[in-house]
């Protein structure tokens, strides 16, 4: 690892300042991605803000419709969260199904969002339950945070302070995993709003997060397995690797979505692939 | 070099480290336990599980200097004097290993396991809760019966 300067601040206005003030500074949430990049070499920030003792940062509360997740919030605790699991319960799915026990203990909504790795779940709530994303300066919805892989909306010297999600009619999340990494090969986040229906896809696109707006379109006529019927992904807008080529992701997106809205239906979410 | 001072195993301890200093490299190196293990370094085997405020953590995808004042518990941490851990006791009495490598971090992992359920695991939750432990040797048959039987013996 390259060396660098360590910084703990703990008030969000020290973090912005020391954000500003450096020239290659990098903010450490959960540590769980960042520090494994700059391991093999791939991030050398010269400063590394640590923003673990930001006590502004890691408010869970309830707001008169949904909640909002402050940035620091661990995975672990949104997973057991009692107000995340009444209110939004496939969040609290989701976020008990990243990485493992360990990794849930330390990772968080913000490193996460930030990172916008294309096979990370979290991105897949934010975008299918239309959520705001709280920066220091301004309100960034999904639809426009989530630009490319590992790219997003924020700018240089920008922080994500918290996610504001609003409470659904239903969701869930179904995700089918690389074993060892425990990425999603594919993750389908379907919610059924007042407005409709959004499903957002993870781990399948080659730009990353995306909406499968044709699903939407279907499912807000028809809540069934069947509405997806001749619906098709094209294998050209997919991912492939060794793990997965661009045509079974395209049909592991159709297969997870069906199964998912047949669980939803049913009210059961206790499905897994 | 930045100054630490943190605790371990109950004791405190104070160094100077640099900041990219891992966790686990600060065990093992600088403190000279080498009870946890570091295996993959890329935060997916759980060889270098500890317990950090009596939270399992993966002490290779953590900074030394992020411990400042708060409290690290190694599997060196665990027995009282000479009488072993029951997780540790069953551990040895079910055979849960055969080269010993993956040993340390499945052993802190399961005492943090048993911990947030209360001593109430089911087979099943203790395999999938394993997810974060890889272990090459066992096939997990044995890990799993040390586990299940420690949360009896642990159960408040």
């Amino acid at each position: 690892m390259n060396k660098f300067d360590y910084v703990r601040p703990t008030t969000l206005a020290a973090t912005l300042d020391l954000l500003r003030a450096s020239d290659e500074p990098m903010l450490l949430a959960g540590g769980q991605t960042l520090l494994p990049t700059m391991k093999q070499g791939l991030a050398a920030p010269e400063l590394l803000i640590d923003l673990n003792a930001v006590s502004e940062l890691v408010e869970l509360s309830v707001t008169g419709d949904g909640i909002r997740v402050g940035a620091m919030c661990r995975h672990a605790t949104v997973a057991t969260s009692g107000a995340v699991r009444d209110k939004i319960p496939g969040l609290a799915e989701l976020a008990g199904m990243i990485g493992d026990v360990q990794v849930r203990n330390r990772g968080t909504i913000g490193g996460s969002v930030a990172n916008n790795d294309p096979a990370a779940d979290y991105p897949a709530a934010l975008l299918a339950l239309d959520a705001t994303i709280r920066t220091d300066s301004r309100d960034i919805s999904a639809d426009e945070f989530f630009v490319d892989l590992f790219e997003t909306a924020l700018e240089p010297g920008e922080m994500i302070r918290e996610v504001v999600f609003p409470s659904c009619r239903s969701c869930g999340y179904l995700k089918f995993r690389q074993p060892a990494s425990r990425f999603a090969i594919v993750g389908v986040f379907v919610a059924r709003h007042r407005q409709g229906v959004r499903v957002a896809v993870t781990g399948a696109g080659s730009a990353g997060v995306f909406r499968w707006t044709e699903a939407e379109a279907a499912l807000d006529g028809n809540f069934a397995q069947q509405a997806l019927t001749g619906l098709a992904l094209d294998p050209q807008q997919m991912l492939s690797d060794i793990h997965a080529g661009d045509t079974y992701r395209a049909h592991l997106v159709q297969v997870l979505t069906g199964r998912l809205v047949e669980a939803l239906g049913a009210r059961s979410l206790r499905v897994r692939t | 070099m930045m100054r630490l001072e943190t605790e371990i195993n109950g004791k405190p301890v104070a160094a100077e480290v640099e900041p990219r200093m891992l966790l686990v490299e600060f065990l093992r190196d600088q403190c000279r336990l080498t009870g946890t293990h570091v295996g993959c370094d890329t935060s997916q085997c759980g060889a270098c599980v500890v317990h950090l405020d009596g939270v399992a953590v993966k002490s290779c995808a953590l900074l030394a200097v992020q411990c400042q004042s708060r409290k690290v518990t190694t599997i060196e941490g665990l027995a009282q004097g000479a009488a072993l851990h029951p997780m540790q006791q069953a551990f040895h009495e079910h055979h849960a290993l055969q080269c010993g490598f993956c040993t340390p971090g499945m052993i802190m992992s399961a005492v943090d396991m048993v911990e947030r359920h209360a001593g109430d695991l089911d087979e099943h939750t203790v395999r999938e809760e394993l997810e974060g432990n890889i272990c090459r040797c066992t096939g997990y048959e044995n890990i799993v019966k040390a586990i299940l039987a420690a949360a009896e013996t642990m159960r408040p």
